[in-house]
């Protein structure tokens, strides 16, 4: 005959109750076959039985019994079934049990986390060492693992497939994140302040449109090398070069755009400076160099002068006038592999235009398909200061002295 | 490197050494005029004479005893028995003299004694001489026991063996002595404890001790065929095992096979398994098994004898259950 006992599932289990018998009082049972379902103090268990035999059933479901109470007896084919059990034992329990309710002074929270919750694998599961502690480090419910190993064992490819079947190439548990508070709170510089106000009330101030064009840029690609080969001081002029010199033309031309909305007035600028969009060297923030009078020089000096003005400006040593009186704004994000976007004005000014990347692009031309190479630019407009129709004209005369750089060339007094 | 064979190799040692140094000399029966019986010992008569190249009678015990004693007395001995069978008769010498002087007298005299071995079936030489001894010595403290397979590992390990101070078991393999393999032509010592990885493969471990570890080599090239990579470790020294080479390898296979020609009962196998399991419990994905000889005394009938050695069938069949693969019985 064996004893079927209240079993000890966790460290701080004390009882269990038998939430379930699997097998009817009386019915033939074979070793290894569930018997009951077993609550304790954090999870259900299955228990299974150590023996084949008839199974005598003591206590009922629903009562809750101390570790190492009987629970059932499984008799042998030869054995006597047992006589009933006396019930005093149960009764002589249950008593006493309010005093220590009454007793318990701490709330049953003590329990959690002093230990891992247990789990069904220890009992029932057949797993090889390295497969459990596979399982264990991955995370991986073995009882939900199907073995391939002999007799059904769980083996390490099961727990590793298992595994992998869960989670695809997902990283089984994230590392933890390190202690410490939600939110931390990082306090801005002067500059980050500064772009925070003014960038708001830009946007908030400012009715921005947006009008954005393609350009074909194979002809200055090809310009810009061949300056670079050819002529030394023009060695390191830059697209942006091209594009400041092609908007201080247009802007020329196109008045309107070199303007402010200032106290319900237009503001036409007589000057035509041009701000140009950098990070600063050292720490985040954003600063606009202004290269002035933009107008009256070619784009050699342009290159030279953004050159200094950059420079000074990012290491932090700007000249008086260096970051201000800008009428007009271009921001290049080319080089950061950006293909279009669309910028915050940067009041007083009335227009920022915003550059892509130069890429290499099926260009449709006379209904012939070929490669080209192009660059996207998107200007940024304040509606109260000029409209959809002159954004478009502005933005066709800078494509096309994009498109057509030899008129970049020029000296400024020859055109 | 010139090829030689595992005889051969045997012998360059034994006459390196005695040149190397005169207090080394061998003793044995037949070793001088005849040769030897398995004529390791060729030559070396009338290179060194009769007083480094000693016949004895027909007395087991004596000759250990005397080695033992000249070992005290400051020489190096090389006993050859010959065969491993014999050496029943002086394993009082060997275990209650050889392997504990040292320690019973406190460390003041070293027993610097080599005992060759030849062992092993295969012969048709029936129950009483073919044993395969190796637990019977490696289950010693106090001796050191090791297993050559290669000729180059033969003339390096009984390097090793005559120059260190303490008592070397120094077990042959009968079925390898005509077997030939490269040998480097440097002074060099196979050093003791160290056991060599023949074969890198992921699925399993297979630790041969002897010969069978030349068996498990072979094993390893027909378990390609049953997609299955076997790891090869011919384990060389019996004592001290080398736990630190095949903890690395059974970590990386999680499955381990001993093949060894002895009886698996208390066998070599037994420790191998039992120091694994021990050591690396969490890295197993299988139970770590054992094949040995058929535990009866070994028969004379040729095919009764071949059914009791592990062969390089029932390796596979051993290391395809390893692995967890259905196995026609």
């Amino acid at each position: 005959m064996t004893d079927v006992n209240m079993p000890k599932l966790s460290d701080t289990m004390e009882e269990g109750t038998v939430l379930d018998w699997k097998k009817r009082d009386g019915e033939q049972i074979r070793k290894g076959e569930v018997l009951a379902e077993i609550e304790s103090d954090k999870a259900s268990f299955e228990i299974e039985s150590e023996a084949d035999g008839i199974l005598h059933i003591v206590v009922d479901r629903g009562k809750p019994v101390p570790v190492g109470q009987l629970i059932a007896r499984i008799t042998g084919p030869d054995e006597e079934p047992p006589a009933p059990p006396p019930q005093a034992p149960v009764a002589s329990v249950e008593a006493p049990a309010p005093q220590v309710e009454a007793v318990a002074a701490e709330p049953p929270v003590a329990v959690a986390g002093s230990q891992p919750s247990p789990t069904t694998d220890g009992l029932r599961v057949k797993a090889s060492p390295v497969a459990r502690r596979l399982a264990a480090e991955l995370g991986v419910d073995l009882s939900a693992v199907q073995g391939t190993g002999p007799e059904g064992r769980v083996v390490k490819e099961d727990v590793l497939a298992a595994a992998r079947r869960r989670s695809g190439p997902r990283p089984l548990q994230p590392a933890p994140r390190p202690a410490g508070p939600e939110v931390e709170i990082v306090e801005p510089t002067r500059m980050q302040a500064t772009i925070a106000r003014r960038m708001a009330e830009s946007k908030a101030t400012v009715p921005h449109f947006y009008v954005t064009v393609e350009a074909r840029v194979d002809e200055a690609v090809k310009v810009r090398e061949q300056l670079k080969e050819q002529v030394p001081s023009a060695a390191q002029v830059t697209m942006t070069d091209f594009l400041t010199r092609a908007c201080a033309i247009a802007l020329t031309r196109y008045p309107q755009v070199n303007s402010s909305w200032v106290d319900g007035r237009f503001e036409r600028k007589r000057s035509v400076n041009i701000g140009l969009a950098v990070a600063p060297a050292q720490g985040l923030g954003l600063l606009v160099p202004v290269v002035h009078d933009v107008d009256r020089k070619d784009l050699i000096q342009i290159s030279i002068e953004s050159r200094q003005v950059i420079e000074r400006a990012r290491s932090g040593r700007p000249q008086p006038g260096d970051l201000e009186g800008g009428t007009f704004s271009i921001s290049n994000l080319g080089m950061y592999g950006v293909d279009e976007f669309a910028a915050i004005i940067n009041p007083p000014e009335a227009a920022i235009l915003a550059v892509g990347r130069i890429k290499e692009a099926a260009v449709v031309e006379d209904g012939r398909l070929s490669v080209g190479k192009v660059m996207r630019m998107t200007l940024a407009v304040d509606h109260r200061v000029f409209y959809g129709a002159t954004a478009a004209q502005f933005m066709r005369e800078v494509q096309g002295l994009i498109e057509h750089p030899a008129v970049l060339l020029l000296p400024p007094d020859q055109l | 490197m010139p090829e030689k064979l595992f005889r051969v190799a045997l012998r360059e040692a034994l006459k390196e050494e005695m040149e190397r140094d005169d207090r080394v000399f061998c003793i044995g029966e037949d070793i001088g005029l005849f040769g030897g019986s398995y004529r390791v010992t060729e030559g070396l008569l009338d290179q060194f004479g009769p007083m480094r190249v000693v016949d004895t009678p027909i007395a087991e015990e004596v000759i250990v005893g005397s080695a033992i004693g000249a070992a005290i007395s400051g020489l190096r001995p090389v006993v050859e028995i010959m065969t491993i069978n014999f050496s029943l008769l002086a394993y009082d010498q060997i275990v209650q003299n050889a392997a504990k002087i040292r320690y019973m007298f406190g460390g003041e005299v070293t027993v610097p004694l080599v005992v060759r071995l030849p062992g092993g079936a295969g012969h048709q030489l029936s129950s009483q001489h073919s044993h395969s001894f190796e637990a019977l010595y490696a289950m010693i403290p106090g001796l050191l026991t090791v297993a050559p397979t290669t000729p180059e590992d033969a003339k390096g390990l009984l390097k090793a063996a005559i120059r260190t101070e303490n008592p070397v078991m120094f077990l042959e393999s009968m079925s390898l002595y005509n077997t030939r393999g490269e040998v480097p032509d440097d002074d060099y010592e196979t050093p003791i404890g160290k056991a060599a990885v023949r074969r890198v493969g992921r699925d399993l471990t297979i630790v041969g001790v002897s010969r069978q570890a030349v068996l498990a080599g072979l094993a390893a090239q027909r378990l390609e065929d049953e997609d299955v990579d076997a790891e090869v470790i011919d384990l060389r020294s019996l004592r001290p095992i080398d736990w630190s080479t095949l903890i690395d390898s059974v970590q990386k296979t999680n499955r381990c096979l001993v093949v060894e020609e002895g009886w698996t009962t208390y066998g070599v196998g037994a420790e191998v398994a039992a120091g694994l399991q021990q050591r690396v419990f969490d890295d197993l994905d299988a139970p770590i098994l054992r094949l040995g000889g058929a535990e009866v005394p070994m028969p004379y009938n040729r095919e009764l004898e071949r059914a009791a050695i592990p062969s390089v069938d029932d390796i596979v069949r051993e290391a395809l259950r390893v692995v967890g693969r259905r196995v026609a019985a």
